[in-house]
């Protein structure tokens, strides 16, 4: 706490992140070239299909993935300008739960089935609080409960995570996430596992969470509907690869590739009739071992150029392009993108 | 917690009049006069009438089911037709009364009197050893996935799973006592009598057992903690920062244990029926050996005696491990 950096850096900077698995069956190219950056009391929603290397971009910014032979990590992740890449596994340890903190999807599996609800929380207070008494930090259990809207928390924090409803857990977790004000959380897939209802609780709740402790959330999802809530800019992943990324505006009413198109238009959130315009985008996600040449997408792409290229012959940069702090991976001409969305996707009704 | 407890104990002792009964009639069952067998050469039908009547043979069923029952609880008088100066002679059979042996004529409780504490030393000493080492073992190998280590014990533990326990005991003979003569050849003392010498005399059960069930245990511990560490749960408690050792030790191994002590539970209460051929390589008087016994010599008494207490242990292992997994897991529903 003695130096308060005055420079404008953002409190966390990723610099093209990649992240290798090696496995029998190849090697796993799981993250390949993300870059972004996220200052304090802004949120950034990462989305993308299943398999498209959300959760193993947010392990990395966590330190969580085990080091060693199997797993080959490059480019920068500064967290408060120090490199959670090239620091010792003791560094990033000492920084997790404490600087920055998860959430996770399926909180009855992400908690102890053994421990109370108050001792899981104790636990991650008095990891970086050593010196604090056994009173002081249940006391802090209890307030953090209260907190995230559990109601008689002092009866509930010697629960056991099965006495407790999937919203309350996920607040549980929540309160747990939260409990050292960590400057950087990280929730990934939060709401997935809720129902609508609960879900938009719990997105109230982090949105108030934020106001109040002033964090940096990264809120990553495959449902474009729960960015839309909470988001301030966007994420699209594919394949390990950013394919679109702008300001929660941009991405929501003048989305520019293909892919974000389509998972614009398969979001049953952003209909008024849940029945009616839905187009799933046709295909599977690829395999991070065999990642289609060129764009990762154009096997699957209704707009791609092909004979001779250059879709399948070349990795699309991410551009920015004529809108500020707006940048596209797509070979299409930006006037031929912004004609397409507006004569064919945004009739859909997505973005009224 | 205390209806649940109550609820399981009522179930285990009904599962006990069940065993008792069907053991009972299993014995009765079985054609053979023991009467006959032990009679000797001057052999009249008088004498095998009176031993008839000494054993109670001669009576009816549920004549016999109930004194039986009656002699384990209550103790009783056993009026053998003899005579002694005049006076018939009654014989005291003290609770818990499991009848006469019919080979030595002696009670089968003073039998089974002797035979459990040799069986009870050479299994709890065992059980203790190869939870333990199972149970280091299994955890090691587990947190050293693929390295020399984890494919050292992996290998060490198919030896000891696949080699039946009279082999690695004749072995261990052969080598301990036979062929080096560092260790006497086990006789067993009462560890009231001299400790070091009953701890002596147990080392190599001891050992032979604790090979061939930590093997098991190592295998099985080591899939669970496996388990356990790809758990939603343990990268949560890497997310809050907690040292890999506390992750490991704390929230790891309390989850990844609590099967194995269910399976070291009911284990417990099966070995304390008995280790017959354990006892029986080693010289070993206890319980599987007098069963072993009892078959050959057809001596239905005790067999019917180490056939009930076996059953005991073995329920009552079970309410043991059903209880503490209640503790253990609050997630079981108690009721
Ligand atoms: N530890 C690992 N070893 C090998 N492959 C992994 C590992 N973790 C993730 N992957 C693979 O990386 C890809 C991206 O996974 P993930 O980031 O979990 O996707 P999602 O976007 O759904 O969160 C998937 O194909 C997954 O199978
Ligand atoms: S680069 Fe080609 S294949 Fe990829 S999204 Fe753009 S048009 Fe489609
Ligand atoms: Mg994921």
């Amino acid at each position: 706490m003695t130096t308060q950096s005055t420079t404008a850096q953002p409190y966390l900077v990723v610099e093209d992140l990649k992240v290798r698995f090696t496995t029998e069956d190849g090697v796993v190219r799981a993250v390949d070239g993300v870059s972004f950056e996220l200052p304090r009391g802004r949120t950034l929603g990462i989305v993308g299909e299943s398999g498209s290397g959300k959760s193993v971009t947010s392990m990395a910014v966590m330190g969580l993935h085990a080091r060693g032979k199997r797993t080959e990590i490059a480019g920068k992740i500064l967290v408060n300008g120090k490199n959670i890449v090239t620091m010792t596994d003791e560094e990033t340890r000492k920084m997790r739960g404490n600087d920055m903190a998860m959430v996770f999807q399926d909180p009855l599996s992400a908690l102890h089935p053994f421990y109370t609800i108050g001792r899981q929380i104790t636990t991650a207070y008095k990891v970086h609080h050593p010196r604090a008494s056994k009173e002081d930090a249940r006391k802090r259990a209890i307030e953090m409960l209260d907190r995230v809207g559990i109601p008689e928390p002092h009866r509930r924090v010697d629960q056991y995570p099965h006495e407790f409803s999937g919203g309350m857990r996920q607040r549980a977790m929540i309160a747990m996430a939260l409990v050292n004000n960590p400057a950087l959380l990280i929730a990934d897939e939060p709401t997935t596992a809720l129902d609508v209802t609960v879900q938009a609780q719990i997105l109230d709740l982090l949105t108030d969470l934020q106001k109040e402790f002033n964090s940096a959330i990264i809120m990553i999802t495959h449902d474009l509907g729960v960015i839309s809530q909470i988001a301030d800019e966007v994420l699209v992943m594919y394949a390990g690869r950013v394919a679109e990324h702008g300001s929660i505006e941009q991405v929501m009413r003048s989305a520019q590739h293909p892919y974000a198109w389509g998972l614009l238009e398969s979001i049953p959130s952003l209909h008024g009739d849940p029945e009616e315009d839905l187009k799933p985008i046709k295909g599977n996600p690829p395999s991070l071992i065999n990642v289609p040449s060129g764009c990762a997408f154009h096997p699957r792409c209704p707009y791609r150029m092909m004979n001779p290229g250059p879709c399948d012959l070349e990795v699309p940069q991410l551009l920015a392009i004529s809108q500020p702090g707006h940048s596209v991976a797509c070979h299409l001409p930006e006037d031929r993108r912004v004609a397409i969305y507006t004569n064919e996707v945004s009739e859909v009704g997505v973005a009224q | 917690m205390l209806r649940f407890i109550i609820k399981r104990v009522l179930a285990a002792l009904l599962t006990l009049v069940a065993i008792d009964v069907i053991t009972f009639v299993m014995f009765f069952a079985i054609p053979s006069s023991p009467a006959e067998a032990n009679c000797g050469k001057n052999c009249t039908p008088e004498t095998i009438a009176r031993v008839n009547h000494y054993l109670g043979v001669d009576r009816p069923f549920m004549v016999q089911f109930a004194e039986f029952n009656r002699g384990i609880f209550l103790g009783r008088d056993v009026d053998g037709g003899r005579v002694l100066n005049g006076k018939p002679v009654i014989d005291h059979c003290h609770i818990p009364c499991l009848g006469y042996s019919f080979k030595t004529q002696e009670q089968v409780t003073d039998v089974i009197g002797r035979a459990l504490p040799v069986t009870t030393s050479i299994v709890i000493g065992a059980a203790v050893l190869w939870l333990v080492t199972g149970v280091g073992l299994g955890v090691y190998s587990a947190l050293h996935r693929g390295k020399f280590g984890d494919k050292f014990a992996i290998g060490v533990s198919l030896v000891g799973t696949s080699m039946p326990v009279y082999f690695f005991a004749l072995l261990l003979l052969s080598i301990f006592v036979f062929s080096t003569g560092l260790l006497p050849y086990p006789q067993y003392t009462s560890i009231a009598t001299n400790p070091a010498k009953w701890a002596l005399a147990l080392i190599l059960p001891w050992i032979a057992l604790t090979f061939v069930q930590a093997a098991g245990y190592a295998r099985y511990s080591r899939s669970q903690m496996l388990e356990t560490l790809s758990e939603d749960y343990i990268r949560t408690a890497r997310a809050i920062g907690l040292p890999a050792r506390t992750v490991h030790l704390r929230h790891a191994l309390r989850a990844a244990i609590t099967p194995v002590i269910t399976l070291f539970g009911l284990d417990l209460g099966a070995f304390l029926g008995g280790v017959a051929i354990t006892e029986t390589i080693f010289g070993m008087h206890g319980m599987g050996w007098a069963s072993v016994q009892a078959a050959s010599d057809l001596n239905l008494p005790v067999i019917m005696a180490t056939v009930l207490i076996a059953s005991v242990f073995v329920v009552i292992m079970n309410v043991i491990v059903d209880v503490l997994y209640a503790f253990i897991d609050p997630r079981v529903k108690l009721s």
